[in-house]
C-alpha cells in the first residue's frame, strides 16, 4: 500500500493568503492551477524548457513546473492574474496587446514576467538585452519580433512621464473589460 | 469498479466577444487581447466541471506488434477507476481518418506505430488514471518494424494495411518529359533529405466531453475543424452528428497538428460510459505521440538547362514516409508533386511522388504541407545550376520565373497575379545588413551566443536566396466551403452585427478579421463574434491558409445579403430610389448624406442571413498528372544572411528579408505576425527541428530534446508586401499563413552553403555537418534513461519497458 506524504502550504498569491494541504510531490504549477484555481499560469512542457509557467516567487521569476508546491510555503507569489490592478492593465500587458506581441497567447503570461523582471533591473534595455532576458520563454506563433517591440514599447512607457505617473505602472485609460 | 452517478452538468463557456473593430485594411488590437494578457482566457486545458473525471490513454511501446491479449480486470478493480475501455467498446466505426478511415480508435490485433492508443481509462484523479494504465496488461507479439519508406515497397515487406504499403503514387508527365534531355547543355543532379518536423504548438492537446443525459454528448475541444471532428466522432460513437455537438475551446496554436483527431473520440466514449464529464489533457511527451508530424522525405532531382540559363527539363522523384496511417498524406503527396518544380516555367518535366506506409509515427498536415519538402530540393537545385552555369542564382531564378498565362507542369494555367519575378527583384534590392567586425564582438552576437568559446576566428558570413509558393484552399475537386450567419440587430439603441461561424481561431487573428469584414460591409461600430461551434454550418478547416479567403468570403456574402435587405426596406418604407445607397457609421447614406439611421430603419426587427461560400471548382489530376487542381497560388521569396562558426558548427542567422504577395492586406499587424511566425518555423526546420526516430521509436519527445527556435535564434525580419488583387478572391486577398514557412528554410541553407562551401543536402543542418565532422543523419546514440517519471507505465519511447 502506498502512502502519500501530505504537507501544509501557506503562501501569498497576488496579495491574498492561501493555505492548503497538498501532496508533497505536487508541482507548484499544479498547485497554482488546480489547488488555488488560477488557470492563467500555463503548462507547456513540465520540463522547464518552455517558460509558459513562469511566475514571480519572492520577487524573482521562476518556472513553476520546476518547483514543488511545498517549497512555496511562506513565500509570496505573483501570477498573471495579479498583474492588472484595480481594473487597469499593467504597461507590459498593454504593450503586448498594442504591439500584437502574441497570437495564441499560451506563452504570454510567462513572457510578460520575464519582460517585467528585465525592466525592473534595466529600464531602457536595447534589443540584445531584451532577447537575452526572454531566452527562456518559447513562443511558437510570433517569431518574437513583435515581442521585442512590445517590451521596448513597455520600456518607453514605463520610463517616460513624471515620477508620480511612474509610481504606478498601470494604465488609466484602458479598462480590462 | 466504482459506482457511477448520472449527472448532466451544464458548462457555461465564454460568451460572445463584442467590440468595435477596425475596418478592412486597418491594424486592430486583438479582441481576445484583454482576456489573454490578464490570464482569464480559457484554453482547453483550463476547463473544469464539478464531478468531472480524468481520462488517460495507454499507448503501444512498440512500433509494430501483434496484440495477443488485453486484460483490463486489474485496472478496473483499482479504487477511483470508473471505466477501462478497449477496441471492443467502440460503439460505431472502429477506425477514423480525414481522407481514408484506416486508423483504429483503439488498436486491435495489431499496433502499427509506437504510441498507438490501445486502451483508455477514466478515473477520479489524473494520477489514479495513470496508475490504472499500469494495471492494463497487454500481451504483445513484437514484429519487425518497417522503418524505411523505400523498403516498404519491397516484395518481402510485410503488408501494414490490406491495401498494401503504397498510400499514393502520382506521376506527372509534362511536355516531352526527360525526352527533352538532349536539348539541355547542362545537367545537375542532387539527392536531398528532409527530417521529421513537429508542429510544437505550445498548448498540448486537451478536451472536455460532457454527456447530455439523453444519450448524446457535448465536446469542448481545441481543434482546427469542428465539423470534420463531429463527423468522425459521431461515426465512431454510432450516433447521428446531431447528438455530438462540438464547441471550440481556447486553442494554444495548431499549425496543422490539430487537423486530425487526438482524444476526441476517446473522451466522448469515456463520458458516455461513465455518464460523467471527462477531461483529457496530454502532457508534452504524449503530445509528440498524440498528433501527426511533417513528412520526412527523400528527394532525387535532375535539372537540365541551356547554356544561357533557360530551364529545359526537370526530373524529380519524391519519396515520403507517411508513417503508419493515412492522415492527410494523400493531399500532401499531391501538393508535393504539383509544387516539385518550384515557381518556374519548366517546359518539360517528369515527376513521381510516392507516399508510403511504414511503422514510423504517422505524418500529415503541417504548415507548408508538401510544398516545404519540394522547395528545399528545387531551390538547392537552382543554386547548383546557377553555379554550374556561372550565373547569379537570383538572376537564374528571375530568368525562369513563372508568370500569369504560363502552364504549370500539371497543365493548369498560371492565374494572375503571379508576381514571382517581382518578389525576387524586391529581395534583390533590399539593402544587406552591414557586416560587423567579428573579433572583439560582444559574445552574445557570435554564432552560438555565450556558448561560443572562441573569439570568432572561424566565423564566416553567407547570403542565400529562395522562392516558393503554396496553394490556398482545398484542392483537387474537394467542395471547399464555409458558412456564416450574420445578424443585424439593435442593442441599447445602437446597431450591432452578430457573426456566427464554426471557423477555428487558433491564434492567427480570425475573430478580428471576421469582425473587420462585418464592420466594413454593414457600416456599424459594434460587432459581436459568437463562439465557434457546430450549431452553424461547417467553416472548413483552419488550414491550407484558407480561412481569410473562404470564411472571409462567407461572412462578406452574408453581410451583403443583410445589406441588400436593409436597402430593400429603405426603398419600401421611405421610397428611396434603389441605386446609390450605402451604409456608414450606423446610418443608411446616399452621397454622404444620412438617409436614415439603421436603428430607426430596423425599428426593433432583426435581419439575419446565413450564407455558404463555395470557392471555384477544382479538379483532380488525370492519369498523366494533368488537371486544374488548385484554387489560388501565393508566392514568397526570402533572403537569408547567416554567420557560421565553421570550427564549432554554430550558426547565427543575422537577418531574413522577404517579399510576399498577399493580394490585399486585411490587417497589417496580423499579417506581419503571420510572416514573422512562419519564418521562425522555417528557420527551425533549417537548423534544429527534427523528431529523431530510430527503429520506429521516437528518441526526443520533449522540449529538452526537440528544439524549437528561441528569441535568440530568430533574427530581425525585413519585409515587403505586394498587394496585387486576385480578382476572384474577397477584397482580392491571398492566404498568407504558409508561404513564409516554405522558402525561408532553403534560403537559410543556401546562405550556409555560401558561408561554408559545403553541399548540405539534408535538413535540419546539424552542427557536426557544418563543422565538417559528418554529413549524414543525426548520430544514433541511445539516450540515457530519465524524463517525466512514468517509468512503471512503460515509456512510450521504450527506454524501459515492463
Amino acid at each position: 500500500m502506498e502512502t502519500k506524504s501530505i504537507v501544509a502550504v501557506r503562501t501569498t498569491i497576488n496579495g491574498r493568503e492561501h493555505s492548503a494541504e497538498v501532496d508533497s510531490r505536487l508541482l507548484l504549477v499544479e498547485a497554482i492551477r488546480d489547488v488555488f484555481g488560477l488557470k492563467g499560469t500555463h503548462i507547456g512542457c513540465l520540463t522547464g524548457d518552455c517558460g509558459a509557467c513562469t511566475v514571480v516567487v519572492d520577487g524573482k521569476i521562476a518556472k513553476s513546473c520546476l518547483m514543488l508546491a511545498a517549497s512555496a510555503d511562506g513565500r509570496e507569489i505573483q501570477t498573471v492574474e495579479g498583474l492588472a490592478r484595480d481594473g487597469k492593465l499593467h504597461q507590459i500587458q498593454q504593450s503586448f496587446w498594442d504591439e500584437y506581441g502574441f497570437q495564441c497567447g499560451y506563452c504570454l503570461p510567462g513572457m510578460m514576467f520575464s519582460a517585467k523582471e528585465l525592466l525592473e533591473t534595466d529600464p531602457r534595455p536595447d534589443e540584445a538585452a531584451i532577447r537575452h532576458a526572454l531566452q527562456g520563454n518559447l513562443c511558437r506563433c510570433t517569431g518574437y519580433q513583435k515581442i521585442v517591440q512590445a517590451v521596448s514599447t513597455a520600456a518607453d512607457r514605463m520610463s517616460g512621464g513624471t515620477n508620480e505617473e511612474r509610481e504606478d505602472d498601470h494604465r488609466d485609460d484602458t479598462p480590462t473589460r | 469498479m466504482s459506482q457511477t452517478t448520472p449527472t448532466t452538468p451544464t458548462r457555461v463557456g465564454p460568451g460572445p466577444t463584442t467590440w468595435t473593430p477596425g475596418k478592412v485594411g486597418e491594424s486592430d488590437r486583438r479582441p481576445d487581447g484583454v482576456p489573454k494578457v490578464t490570464g482569464e482566457f480559457e484554453y482547453s486545458s483550463d476547463m473544469r466541471l464539478d464531478g468531472m473525471l480524468w481520462g488517460a490513454t495507454l499507448r503501444s511501446p512498440h512500433p509494430h506488434a501483434e496484440i495477443r491479449q488485453i486484460d483490463t480486470s486489474e485496472a478496473e478493480d483499482l479504487p477511483g477507476v470508473y471505466a477501462v475501455l478497449t477496441h471492443e467498446d467502440v460503439p460505431g466505426r472502429k477506425v477514423y481518418g480525414m481522407e481514408i478511415p484506416d486508423q483504429p480508435v483503439l488498436a486491435w490485433e495489431k499496433v502499427r506505430y509506437q504510441g498507438e492508443p490501445v486502451a483508455i481509462v477514466a478515473a477520479d484523479h489524473p494520477e489514479t488514471a495513470r496508475r490504472a494504465l499500469e494495471k492494463v496488461h497487454v500481451e504483445y507479439g513484437v514484429l519487425d518494424p518497417i522503418t524505411d519508406a523505400e523498403k516498404a515497397v519491397q516484395e518481402d515487406a510485410p503488408k501494414l494495411h490490406l491495401s498494401g504499403n503504397v498510400l499514393r503514387r502520382i506521376r506527372i508527365l509534362h511536355g516531352e518529359g526527360v525526352g527533352a534531355a538532349a536539348k539541355a547543355d547542362v545537367v545537375v543532379r542532387g539527392e536531398y533529405e528532409v527530417g521529421m518536423q513537429d508542429q510544437a504548438f505550445l498548448g498540448p492537446e486537451s478536451g472536455l466531453a460532457v454527456p447530455d443525459g439523453l444519450g448524446g454528448v457535448d465536446l469542448y475541444i481545441s481543434t482546427q475543424w469542428l465539423h470534420i471532428d463531429q463527423d468522425q466522432v459521431a461515426e465512431s460513437l454510432g450516433m447521428d452528428p446531431d447528438q455530438v455537438r462540438l464547441t471550440l475551446s481556447g486553442v494554444g496554436g495548431a499549425f496543422g497538428g490539430r487537423e486530425d483527431l487526438s482524444m476526441q473520440i476517446h473522451a466522448c466514449m469515456l463520458a458516455l460510459e461513465t455518464e460523467r464529464p471527462v477531461k483529457m489533457a496530454y502532457n508534452r511527451e504524449e503530445s509528440f505521440f498524440g498528433h501527426v508530424h511533417r513528412h520526412p522525405a527523400k528527394l532525387r532531382y535532375e535539372h537540365g538547362a541551356t547554356r544561357d540559363g533557360n530551364l529545359v527539363y526537370v526530373k524529380a522523384r519524391l519519396v515520403f514516409d507517411g508513417g503508419a496511417y493515412a492522415s492527410s498524406s494523400n493531399a500532401v503527396c499531391l501538393n508535393a508533386a504539383t509544387f516539385a518544380c518550384g515557381p518556374y516555367e519548366v517546359p518539360n518535366a517528369e515527376i513521381e511522388s510516392h507516399m508510403l506506409y511504414t511503422n514510423n509515427p504517422p505524418c500529415g498536415a503541417m504548415r507548408g504541407f508538401g510544398a516545404v519538402q519540394a522547395c528545399f530540393a528545387h531551390e538547392a537545385q537552382m543554386d547548383k545550376l546557377a553555379d554550374e552555369l556561372g550565373l547569379d542564382p537570383l538572376d537564374l531564378r528571375i530568368k525562369n520565373a513563372l508568370k500569369p498565362g504560363d502552364r504549370f507542369p500539371f497543365g493548369q494555367e498560371v492565374p494572375p497575379p503571379a508576381p514571382v519575378r517581382e518578389i525576387l527583384e524586391r529581395v534583390k534590392v533590399m539593402p544587406l545588413p552591414e557586416e560587423q567586425e567579428v573579433m572583439g564582438r560582444d559574445l552574445r552576437g557570435l554564432p552560438g551566443g555565450v556558448s561560443n568559446v572562441t573569439h570568432g576566428e572561424g566565423v564566416k558570413r553567407g547570403v542565400g536566396y529562395a522562392v516558393g509558393f503554396k496553394n490556398i484552399g482545398f484542392s483537387a475537386g474537394f467542395d471547399d466551403y464555409s458558412t456564416a450567419r450574420v445578424r443585424l440587430t439593435v442593442e441599447d439603441g445602437e446597431p450591432l452585427v452578430e457573426v456566427h461561424t464554426a471557423a477555428a481561431e487558433v491564434g492567427q487573428g480570425l475573430l478580428m478579421l471576421q469582425a473587420q469584414i462585418a464592420r466594413t460591409e454593414l457600416g456599424v461600430e459594434k460587432v459581436s463574434i459568437l463562439p465557434a461551434d457546430t450549431r452553424v454550418g461547417s467553416a472548413g478547416s483552419t488550414s491550407a491558409s484558407r480561412q481569410s479567403y473562404v470564411t472571409g468570403a462567407a461572412v462578406k456574402l452574408a453581410c451583403e445579403g443583410v445589406r441588400e435587405r436593409l436597402f430593400e426596406r429603405a426603398r419600401e418604407e421611405l421610397g428611396e430610389p434603389p441605386d446609390g445607397l450605402s451604409v456608414e457609421a450606423g446610418n443608411v447614406v446616399r452621397d454622404g448624406r444620412t438617409v436614415v439611421p439603421l436603428a430607426e430603419l430596423l425599428d426593433g426587427d432583426e435581419l439575419e442571413e446565413t450564407c455558404e461560400y463555395h470557392h471555384r471548382e477544382t479538379h483532380p489530376l488525370d492519369e498523366n498528372g494533368q488537371g486544374d487542381v488548385h484554387l489560388q497560388y501565393a508566392f514568397a521569396a526570402h533572403r537569408a544572411v547567416v554567420e557560421v562558426d565553421v570550427e564549432l558548427g554554430l550558426v547565427r542567422v543575422v537577418e531574413i528579408a522577404t517579399a510576399q504577395d498577399v493580394g490585399k492586406i486585411i490587417n497589417p499587424q496580423a499579417l506581419e505576425g503571420q510572416i514573422e511566425g512562419g519564418i521562425a518555423q522555417g528557420l527551425g526546420l533549417a537548423l534544429m527541428e527534427e523528431i529523431q526516430v530510430k527503429e520506429g521509436k521516437v528518441l526526443n519527445a520533449s522540449f529538452t530534446d526537440y528544439l524549437i527556435p528561441t528569441i535568440l535564434d530568430m533574427p530581425t525580419v525585413k519585409m515587403e508586401v505586394l498587394e496585387l488583387a486576385d480578382p476572384e478572391a474577397p477584397y482580392g486577398l491571398k492566404g498568407v499563413g504558409e508561404p513564409p514557412t516554405i522558402a525561408s528554410t532553403p534560403a537559410i541553407v543556401a546562405a550556409l552553403r555560401d558561408a561554408t562551401g559545403l553541399e548540405l543536402t539534408r535538413i535540419p543542418v546539424r552542427p557536426e555537418q557544418l563543422a565538417g565532422v559528418s554529413d549524414g543523419p543525426p548520430l544514433p546514440d541511445e539516450p540515457t534513461p530519465g524524463g517525466a517519471g512514468y517509468a512503471e507505465v512503460g515509456r512510450l519511447d521504450g527506454r524501459r519497458e515492463t
